[in-house]
């Protein structure tokens, strides 16, 4: 990746133009060709870096309705467990995080009586509990990282 | 939910959870399909973003593959009182990704919750640092992620329901 990569990176999360032909209007920011704006991100795809572009919806005004979830889950279990996990719709992003409670993933559905179905369906088939934790208030949801050099 | 969407504006969303095509014109196949101009769709587009039911319109990233390896997710224990001016003042942090007020669980007494991806564990652990002392709170935990086991865009308005057999427990595609 070289800078001209970075600030394309930091372009296209944020400032993607809405406008019929957004990568020729990307590469009129950037002093770039049009075919050089998709080779580049052509190539940040195959290496998967990008890994879509499309638009990020607010659930709630879906009327969708989401939560989080956490499992402990035995060392030699965790392949099979997070197959019955990650199996069911909904479960969008599922991480084993170094802690007691080692598994954790966020539950999306279009309604609670969805997502109470699915947690009882995942204790019922692994035979382990799922402690729920509900937010209760949203401060901060901005998934962009930033790619400048040197910054964390 | 704020108000009930159109059925033109669920077709929309359908087509816009995926992924645009690295094209010239990326906005056309979505306006042929609709039988609407590109510009209708672009229009569309940017109302459903002055509504704020599209949070954001661009590229989703994989951090991991853009050497941003390290992710923690951090848990404060707060009198209930003091949660909205630390949650504000976690937020302010461009390093913090998510933040979050969450019931607590008997058996996790923590309720509020901050991610943060950094380029090393030491940043991570000298940022949960500089975030404690910020909100002057220093009983908190930082649970590292050592395996991403799926990480996915949420699909809206598919088929099926739970209680459809055909995909219980199984991803329908």
């Amino acid at each position: 990746m070289d800078s001209l990569d970075r600030r394309l990176l930091n372009m296209i999360q944020e400032d993607f133009p809405l406008t019929e032909e957004p990568y020729a209007e990307i590469g009129r920011r950037l002093g770039l060709t049009e075919k050089e704006v998709l080779e580049r991100l052509t190539r940040l795809k195959k290496r998967g870096i990008i890994r879509r572009i499309g638009a990020v919806f607010d659930l709630r005004q879906l009327g969708y309705t989401s939560t989080l979830c956490a499992m402990q889950v035995p060392a030699e279990r965790l392949n099979e467990v997070a197959a019955v996990v990650n199996g069911f719709l909904g479960v969008t992003h599922n991480y084993l995080r170094e802690d007691t409670y080692n598994m954790w993933f966020t539950l999306i559905g279009p309604s609670r009586k969805y997502l109470e179905e699915v947690m009882a369906s995942i204790e019922a088939r692994t035979g382990l509990a799922v402690m729920e934790l509900p937010a209760e208030k949203s401060y901060k949801i901005r998934v962009k990282f930033n790619m400048d050099e040197g910054s964390s | 939910m704020s108000r009930p969407l159109t059925p033109l504006e669920i077709e929309l969303v359908r087509m816009l959870q995926g992924d645009i095509p690295l094209v010239s014109r990326p906005f056309l196949p979505v306006a042929q399909k609709l039988g609407i101009s590109e510009k209708e769709v672009l229009g569309h587009i940017q109302r459903l973003q002055r509504e704020g039911i599209i949070r954001r319109f661009g590229a989703a990233l994989r951090h991991r593959e853009a050497g941003i390896t390290a992710n923690a997710m951090i848990v404060w224990q707060l009198p209930r009182e003091k949660l909205a001016a630390a949650g504000e003042k976690l937020a302010s942090f461009p390093e913090v990704t998510h933040c979050y007020q969450r019931r607590p669980h008997p058996q996790w007494p923590y309720n509020l919750y901050a991610v943060v991806h950094c380029r090393t564990r030491e940043a991570c652990r000298t940022l949960a640092a500089r975030l404690a002392a910020a909100i002057g709170c220093n009983n908190y935990r930082l649970l590292f992620s050592t395996d991403e086991l799926k990480k996915e865009s949420m699909r809206y308005f598919i088929q099926g329901t739970f209680e459809d057999e055909s995909w219980q427990g199984g991803e329908k595609r």
